[in-house]
């Protein structure tokens, strides 16, 4: 509120005084109400200022407020000051001008008591509501919302009758509601307001609900009558024993029982020539000696006696131990209730589609990060360990894209097909250098590949260093898509989303209906019928590593525009990727998408049981993953007959 | 019996020979006797070497001989850290607590004392209970069993699920991985009670032998390091020669022919499999009180990586190979990447090994891999080809 008053301060200083009447003139007709208010006064003062054209007003009721503006008694002039030691600075109220005087002799200042001070805040709010800009008054309601209390109620209602915006009175209207349920002093009204609340699913509402609702705990012999019973408390159900006791102890209906660590203090205390209560000291290491030598203290009177268990029982058993609503009408908290219940409804069905919202974009990410790796691993049988490093070349070609071209949209769109290059090049390049030597001896290429891995790895420690790069969207996919104040999605996952589905359809369309497509399928499942037939092997298989390997690169742009751009972030999606791949079953595009939906929903589902442990849930992910394999050891998707292989 | 075994494994005196002579060459040059040509820190390295290389033989062992390509071993070897640090980090705190609380008025109790102790040792978490892992933690013997028996028993358990589904080749590497990757994200959490990414700490003081100084600890524990090194080998020749290795070897070879042939191949790999874990956790258990330190890190899947390829730079089949590729390999490692190896200035670029030294790994293991399969017990083989003529591949 201070900071926005302040603003509208500085904006008042800026702006020039464009009308004939000035505040400082208004201010003089009331010179004595000015400078001494009282309650029967200041309503005067006030509704002179709000006929008034002039600008200030909101920053000299501030100032007002805040026993800032003072006179001087040589011409009874009004200035808003600051005191700067023995000195004042004096700020005229028109035109904003400053200036020092070195004491504050001649000058008296204005001090209105805390009556006085609420009225002038009453009718600060309805200026700024009641604002002709309308940025103001959405700062107003703003800060509104931030800090309710009860005396804003008025000036708001009153503020709604002349609202021009549409927007601006929905607002208000709904603030009104909100103040009404939490502070109006007409039951009817609270309740219909209350009413009106529920369904609504902003974090607002939701605070305004749970502020009616606040409860005490209490403990009592018996419940004394008009109390607004929340719930009576059942001793080992809603609270424990231990608990219970300790609130009897805190309002003195029972006597303290005698901790451990009261023992100590007070046989520490008792310790005389190395003995205490007739015990050497040195015997006194456990619990039990300890405990019977307070025993011989309290039989001669040194120490508080123990409280015995039937005491206690009996103690608990002669009181009532409840929680009651702050809230003294039992109507009100009913409706609140029914309000909290349907929101809470509401909020869980959101809160569910948010949920999986979340799971659909971790499962686009596995699935464009695994899906080349589907292609590599799953129809040629070869296993590229070096394929999370071809997603971080892939981010770093994003990155350095970035880095030339300045305009992020321009960026990205050269960035994709570009990071399809670099990594179908290097892709292609793996395949002749080492891959092709070692297709008979599967575990080795996963050897050699990691070797590969290594190698990368570093050149970008060495390149680009160790801090992770940032990879910037585009304005547009900044930002997220907002259904309400619990379903929300960025952008940016959305985009990703997308991506993942048109390389779904991109390879199912190369696989399925493009010359290169049949060569594959035909290499994957007989290479030497498929070279018989005039296909060359040794092409189809580079071809189809590098694209395996492009397809990890456009992975890569998209995975750096939300995460993080490091030399290890590859390692970070490999056993995912592989586990994706495994899951859903090698050698099927559709089975990979299985795989990333079932890894996605499931890691998101571990998620919601334990939020804030995400490495609990990874942990628990790779045993579902280790236990789903029994099962299916062929993953979701089998392939059948020859295809299939051993 | 031993005259066979021996013929059998000619490898194995050569190399009892060679590892006797080493020890007692470092043990003369070590601080402890005086000498001090071998500083403690380095004796330490080469006590660690000595672990690195038996579990590497452990590898190769379920690799080269079983033909099952495991990327959790290492983390059966931290387990073993784990296990006999969780003994040296109690035993160690008791001994300082049972000092600091030496000031107070009342002699302890047992509660106070174990409450003292968890609060010092889980405190960096947030935590002062004892989690229920830690319950054996007061014991030596129980510990030093949970060394053998929890990565046996965690072997057993994974290499059951996955040899039963019949996963194999590169699907169970993979699977070794995914169970790697959840143990080290396991020991990442705070709150599972093994201090986070902390980890165990202060493993290098041994408790009750506070006054001896760390020349003759680090010596012990070299010693040791190569008692358990040469029964290792020793076992391991004894289990990968006669007919029991050759059924393992015809495994790796033709599974399906040698389960055709009526032998539980299942039975087999899970045996080699739950053996080598058990001797990778030895060897944890030897390594980390030389290292100090054991955090999660440390069995993160990289580090099972980086020990296949230790064992394939060796040469793989060859139980010398493994030693040879580990000692080589980790010991090139410490030197580059310890800064002590000298920067190549090439004039318009200065080769920072530190920086470099990866690379230079990753190359030669590709290379490796490409042209010389046998790594380098291959060289050995080619030179001993003549006088061990008709001998096991």
């Amino acid at each position: 509120m201070l900071r926005l008053l302040f603003a509208c301060f500085v904006l008042c200083l800026a702006a020039p005084v464009a009308h004939a009447q000035s505040l400082q003139a208004i201010l003089q007709g009331h010179a004595d109400a000015v400078e001494s208010p009282s309650r029967k006064t200041v309503d005067a003062v006030i509704a002179s200022l709000a006929d008034a054209p002039v600008d200030g007003i909101p920053t000299f009721l501030e100032d007002w407020r805040d026993k800032s503006i003072w006179m001087r008694t040589s011409d009874g002039v009004f200035f808003s000051v600051v005191e700067d030691g023995d000195g004042l600075i004096l700020t005229d109220l028109d035109s904003g001008e400053e200036t020092t005087v070195a004491d504050d002799d001649g000058f008296s200042q204005a001090k209105p008591n805390a009556g006085v001070r609420r009225v002038i805040s009453g009718a600060l709010v309805q200026f700024l509501l009641s604002d002709p800009d309308i940025s103001r008054r959405i700062a107003a309601l703003d800060s509104i919302g931030r800090d309710p209390s009860a005396d804003q109620l008025d000036p708001l209602r009153a503020s709604i009758a002349g609202e021009p915006d549409a927007d601006v009175l929905a607002r208000k209207q709904q603030l009104e509601r909100q103040l009404t349920a939490q502070f109006g002093t007409d039951t009817d009204a609270r309740i219909a307001a209350i009413n009106h609340l529920s369904g609504d699913l902003s974090v607002e509402v939701r605070g305004v609900i749970s502020q009616i609702l606040t409860t005490r705990q209490f403990v009592a012999a018996s419940i004394p009558d008009g109390t607004n019973v929340a719930q009576i408390l059942v001793i080992d159900e809603d609270l424990t024993a231990d608990e219970a006791y300790q609130l009897l102890v805190s309002e003195d209906l029972a006597p303290a029982t005698v901790s451990t660590a009261d023992i100590v203090s007070t046989l520490t205390a008792q310790i005389a020539d190395g003995q205490v209560a007739g015990v050497a000291v040195a015997t006194l290491d456990t619990d039990a000696a300890r405990y019977a030598a307070y025993e011989t203290l309290v039989a001669n009177g040194d120490a508080a006696p123990f409280v015995s268990p039937e005491e206690r029982a009996a103690a608990l058993d002669a009181h009532t131990f409840y929680t009651a609503y702050v809230e003294p009408n039992s109507a009100i908290t009913d409706a609140a209730e029914d309000a909290q219940a349907a929101i809470s409804l509401q909020l869980g069905v959101g809160q569910t589609f948010d949920l999986t919202l979340d799971a659909l974009s971790l499962a686009s990410i596995y699935f464009l990060a695994a899906i080349g790796l589907a292609i590599t691993f799953g129809v040629m049988g070869v296993i590229n360990m070096a394929h999370g490093e071809f997603i971080m070349m892939g981010a770093y070609t994003g990155y350095v894209v970035q880095q030339i071209v300045p305009d992020y949209t321009v960026s990205i769109l050269i960035a994709l097909p570009l990071a399809f290059m670099v990594t179908f090049a290097a892709g292609v390049a793996m395949e002749r250098l080492v891959i092709r030597h070692l297709y008979h001896r599967p575990l080795e290429t996963l050897l050699a590949t990691f070797g590969i891995a290594i190698v990368l790895q570093q050149l970008a420690k060495n390149i680009f260093g160790t801090q992770a790069r940032p990879l910037t969207s585009p304005d547009w996919l900044a930002g997220a898509w907002v259904l309400n104040d619990v379903v929300q999605i960025s952008y940016i996952r959305i985009a990703i989303f997308v991506l993942a589905l048109l390389f779904l359809g991109l390879i199912l369309f190369i696989l399925k209906r493009t010359r290169l497509g049949l060569e594959v399928r035909a290499v994957t499942q007989n290479p030497g019928m498929a070279a018989s037939m005039g296909i060359n092997p040794d092409r189809i298989n580079m071809l189809t590593f590098g694209l395996g390997s492009g397809i990890a690169g456009i992975a890569g742009v998209a995975i750096g525009l939300y995460a993080k751009v490091t030399s290890e972030m590859g390692a970070d999606y490999i056993v995912q990727s592989f586990m994706t791949v495994v899951v859903g079953g090698v050698g099927n595009v559709w089975g990979t998408l299985a795989g990333a939906s079932l890894i996605g929903f499931t890691q998101k589902g571990i998620e919601w049981f334990n939020p804030s442990n995400t490495l609990a849930a990874q942990t628990y992910m790779i045993l579902f993953v280790i236990l789903f394999i029994q099962f299916r050891p062929k993953g979701i998707v089998a392939l059948k007959g020859r295809a299939a292989g051993d | 019996m031993k005259n066979t075994f021996i013929a059998r494994n000619p490898s194995v005196l050569w190399f009892l020979l060679a590892l006797a002579v080493f020890t007692v060459v470092v043990t003369i040059l070590s601080e402890a006797t005086g000498f001090g040509l071998i500083s403690t820190s380095f004796l330490k390295t080469l006590g660690k070497t000595l672990c690195l290389c038996l579990v590497a033989i452990a590898m190769d062992v379920v690799w080269g001989y079983c033909g099952i390509l495991s990327l959790g071993h290492f983390a059966f070897f931290g387990i073993g850290g784990y296990a006999i640090g969780m003994w040296l980090m109690y035993a160690r705190t008791e001994g300082l607590v049972q000092v600091s609380l030496q000031s107070s008025a009342l002699p302890p109790t047992p509660q106070e004392i174990t409450d003292a102790i968890g609060s010092q040792i889980f405190g960096v978490v947030g935590s002062s209970d004892f989690p229920v892992i830690w319950a054996f933690s007061h014991s030596l013997t129980l510990q030093l069993l949970a060394v053998i028996l929890v990565p046996g028993l965690l072997a057993l358990i994974f290499g059951w699920l996955a040899f039963r589904s019949r996963v194999t080749g590169v699907y169970l590497s993979i699977l070794t991985q995914a169970m790697t990757l959840a143990l080290s994200l396991y020991f990442f959490q705070n709150d599972t009670g093994l201090r986070g990414n902390n980890g165990l700490s202060g493993l290098q003081n041994i408790p009750g032998l506070e006054d001896r100084s760390q020349a003759v600890v680090s010596l012990w524990f070299f010693w040791g390091s190569a008692i358990a090194l040469a029964l290792g080998y020793v076992l391991f020749a004894y289990v990968v020669s006669g007919k029991f290795g050759s059924v393992v070897r015809a495994i790796r070879d033709n599974e399906a022919r040698v389960r055709f042939l009526g032998y539980h191949v299942e039975q087999y790999k899970l045996f080699i499999f739950t053996l080598t874990a058990m001797v990778a956790g030895i060897a944890g258990a030897l390594y980390y009180p030389q290292a100090g330190i054991i955090n999660p890190a440390e069995i993160a899947p990289i580090a099972s990586i980086y020990l296949a390829v230790w064992v394939a730079i060796g040469g793989r089949g060859r139980l010398y190979g493994a030693v040879i590729g580990a000692a080589l390999v980790s010991l090139l490692s410490s030197w580059f990447t310890g800064g002590s190896a000298p920067d190549i200035n090439l004039g318009f670029y200065v080769i920072k090994w530190t920086d470099w030294w990866l690379v230079l790994l990753g190359l030669s293991f590709v290379l490796v891999t490409l042209y010389f399969p046998k790594g380098i017990g291959g060289i050995f083989d080619a030179l001993g080809r003549k006088r061990v003529e008709g001998d096991a591949s």
